[in-house]
């Protein structure tokens, strides 16, 4: 497979992972915060941007309509869920000979069903409605992909791009909620409440999941061990870790290739320390160290592919 | 009863807007008969409503459409796509036109090469002054860098779209040779299902040739121009990318044949091999089927700024290593004004007349000439020597004033750069236009695959429609749309 069409997929699959994380925080946030008392609104935002690589707005009052505006269809703004969807388009026209006109025509209608909603400023009468079918767009996408696509290595690109989007963004999420926490001393207790917990496991779409295993009863410590160990929720960081070790493995096969050592052994690492990792012993010792590892770890299996598979210098693959 | 229906009915709701003219009606003879392999389809539409050719014609647009076969529009924000105008009746060629046409090609494709071979090594045809020099030396295609260059199997044009007008005697003739990149192949492949689908029964009845076998036998010529000493070549289409307007059949015929499509960011050349860059390390590539322009191929050896090329591609070229489809600088013979001696070209590297004739031509560049076509601009077709693509012409009789007068003066500051032709009653075919069937202006641009041993033609090619009223242009950037050809077996 051309490098080009690999690093197309890749990030065809990884800006719509982005969208679709983008639209699921935005809507819980909006849900949220109905009715709340100002201080709270904004201490909530405050959290969601973090987990979105947003600075907050100065000042000490937070226009939730403005905000989600510029967070959804600004498109001065890089992060904005329109550029994600739009870059997860573009990558896909480029290779639109590689994956199948179902995938093509799906994401395009996403597209364009985006682009619509922006000019005519539909989404403010339904809101929520307008994040839920940004969700379903991209799910409808994801199993398009997998009943109509071959799970060659293309395939495979896609699904890495997937999960080490989600693995990252999800660690970054659960940061941004357990700094806070963790912080509390007896003088000043945790300034998160019941329906945070709630919410950080909503933004993973796991609010029932969690329920099934733990009950209803959420309380902090089994809500990380949920989104970072369960072995099960789709949603977890282990699992995201598994598939990655896994597609990063179908790919080394396919190809064959000599430098595929040091992605596979990135991968295999992330995944040894959440099959392994006590949720205790994590929070006891260095929660925030922990997550910074795995966003770290991501980053590096990022490069690690890059340098093999799609920007290898050259004199490294002349002896073919 | 027979013969009531193999005339013209003009009482009959589809025909009753078909009106000749001075041109060669392809379904017509001139008493209005229908000509005998017309008749079977002439016969079923007679049979059919307007509603039953508008219900096919929705589902022939929907399948373009379905099947991503549409064009960018430039300059369009929303990046949307849309389809090549289709016309659902398809144009009848009998075995016999065939076989002309068919021998015409080839004796035209094979004197070109030799033309090609000639002007870039000894130049004899130069010497002996059957071509001007200076006309092949001016020519804004011809490359200085590919003097004594040798190209595999000394083939410069594998792949050759060639324009062919049918005149009001009936006979065909060249109107343009296209030798650099000619596209629209993938609309004759495409075209052709879609009219299976829709016309079943017609095609059991009346034996039309295939063409299916046109991504085969590209891919055969192709493979023929890879270096001896590479038994299991690797071939690729080159594409200037997703933003060009041909980029579909690009993608199409790199999936015909089963070959990676790639842009020039994917190739790379080191000690003059060409290499892509694929996951699985960097690969050898032998043979290079380009829909890149010569200008676009590689910034070290033509223009700088572009991005499009591979730096080095050429000089890997000249050594041999890499073969190019076609070869680089062809388009010096499909210049408009060497196009006027391809008759002599032929003669004097064949000795044979030529079976299909080109059309007259006046060429500015001779005084005497020049100055009869700016005393009869109102009667010629001006095109430039070097534009394709409908671009830079005159039509004399449908211009204005104003605008004959700007083009006469272009014409005079650069005579070189026009040549002017009479304006041609291309013959019309009949085409579904708005619930009717009505007549139209028709060219039929066949595909011809040149490997050395052997000439293919696949019988048919695209038959390109001037769908406006009165309008003689063909082409897709002009308004023009496209039909199905059937090549009788009989």
């Amino acid at each position: 497979m051309l490098s080009r069409v690999a690093d197309s997929l890749y990030w065809m699959s990884r800006y719509l992972e982005r969208a679709e994380h983008t639209a699921r925080l935005l809507s819980v946030g909006l849900t949220q915060t109905l009715g709340q008392e100002q201080e709270a609104v904004r201490q909530r935002w405050l959290r969601l941007l973090a987990a979105l690589h947003v600075t907050p707005p100065s000042g000490s009052d937070i226009d939730t309509t403005v905000l989600v505006q510029a967070q959804s269809f600004d498109t001065e703004n890089h992060d904005a869920l329109v550029n994600s969807i739009t870059q997860a388009r573009e990558n896909a026209r480029q290779v639109r000979e590689q994956i199948s006109t179902e995938m093509w025509e799906q994401l395009n209608r996403l597209y364009l069903q985006v682009r619509t909603h922006a000019s005519a400023q539909l989404w403010q009468d339904e809101p929520i409605e307008f994040f839920q079918s940004v969700k379903e767009g991209a799910h409808l996408f994801q199993g398009i992909t997998d009943a109509t696509m071959s799970h060659g290595e293309g395939w495979h690109f896609i699904q890495v791009g997937r999960f080490l989007e989600r693995a990252g963004a999800t660690a970054l999420l659960l940061d941004t909620h357990f700094q806070p926490h963790l912080a509390a001393t007896p003088e000043e207790p945790s300034p998160l409440d019941f329906n945070d917990w709630v919410a950080l496991l909503k933004c993973c779409t796991a609010f029932e999941a969690y329920c099934k295993v733990y009950t209803a009863d959420v309380q902090p410590t089994r809500v990380a061990e949920f989104l970072l160990l369960n072995g099960e929720s789709p949603r977890s960081v282990r699992f995201a870790a598994d598939r990655i070790q896994r597609s990063l493995q179908a790919i080394a096969q396919a190809t064959a290739s000599r430098g595929a050592g040091r992605a596979e052994r990135l991968a295999g690492r992330l995944r040894a320390a959440l099959d392994y990792g006590q949720v205790d012993e994590i929070l006891a010792d260095d929660m925030h160290g922990s997550l910074s590892a795995i966003r770290r770890s991501c980053d590096g299996i990022h490069t690690a592919i890059y340098q093999t598979y799609v920007v290898y210098p050259v004199e490294s693959a002349l002896n073919v | 009863m027979l013969s009531a229906r193999s005339s013209l009915q003009s009482d009959h709701p589809l025909f009753t807007h078909y009106q000749f003219s001075g041109a060669f009606d392809e379904m017509f003879d001139w008493d209005g008969q229908v000509r005998p392999h017309y008749r079977p389809l002439y016969q079923r539409l007679l049979e059919l409503a307007a509603s039953d050719l508008q219900e096919r014609q929705r589902y022939a647009n929907l399948t373009f459409l379905n099947q991503g076969i549409t064009f960018t529009v430039y300059g369009d924000h929303e990046g949307t796509e849309r389809i090549f105008p289709y016309d659902l009746l398809p144009r009848i060629i009998t075995a016999t036109e065939w076989a002309t046409i068919e021998a015409g090609l080839k004796q035209r494709i094979t004197a070109l090469n030799l033309f090609l071979h000639d002007i870039y090594h000894e130049g004899r045809i130069l010497a002996d002054k059957v071509i001007p020099r200076e006309l092949v030396y001016t020519c804004h295609h011809y490359r200085r860098e590919m003097r004594w260059v040798t190209v595999p199997r000394r083939i410069y044009t594998s792949v050759v779209g060639t324009d062919l007008v049918r005149l009001p005697s009936g006979a065909f003739a060249v109107l343009e040779d296209n030798l650099r990149v000619p596209s629209g192949v993938s609309y004759m492949l495409t075209n052709r299902g879609v009219m299976q689908r829709a016309f079943p029964q017609l095609f059991a009845n009346i034996g039309v040739q295939p063409i299916d076998n046109y991504g085969q036998a590209l891919l055969t010529t192709l493979r023929s121009l890879a270096p001896p000493q590479r038994p299991d070549p690797s071939i690729v289409v080159l594409t200037p990318g997703v933003f060009n307007s041909a980029y579909f059949e690009h993608t199409f015929l790199a999936r015909q044949m089963g070959v990676e499509l790639v842009e020039g960011r994917d190739l790379l050349v080191h000690d003059n091999i060409v290499y892509m860059r694929t996951t699985a390390g960097l690969r050898r590539v032998d043979v290079i089927y380009r829909r890149v322009d010569d200008d676009f191929i590689d910034p070290l050896a033509f223009r700088h700024d572009t991005i499009l090329g591979v730096a080095g591609l050429f000089n890997a070229y000249r050594a041999g290593n890499v073969a190019f489809a076609n070869a680089v600088g062809t388009g010096v013979a499909d210049d408009k004004a060497v196009y006027a001696y391809v008759p002599r070209i032929i003669r004097y590297y064949l000795g044979e007349d030529p079976i299909l004739p080109n059309v007259e031509t006046y060429l500015c560049d001779e005084p005497d000439q020049l100055r009869y076509v700016l005393e009869h601009l109102d009667e010629l077709v001006v095109k430039a020597v070097g534009e394709s693509g409908g671009y830079g012409m005159l039509i004399g009789p449908h211009s204005s004033a104003e605008e004959r007068a700007q083009f006469g003066a272009r014409i005079a500051a650069h005579p070189r750069n026009y040549i002017a032709q009479p304006t041609l009653q291309l013959s019309r075919a009949p085409c579904f236009i708005d619930e009717r069937v009505e007549p139209r202006h028709v060219d039929l641009r066949p595909y011809i695959l040149n490997s050395g041993d052997q000439i293919t033609i696949v019988p048919g090619g695209l038959t390109r429609v001037a769908l406006r009223r009165g309008s003689l242009v063909v082409n897709s950037s002009q308004g023009g749309g496209s039909k199905d050809t059937w090549v009788l077996f009989r």
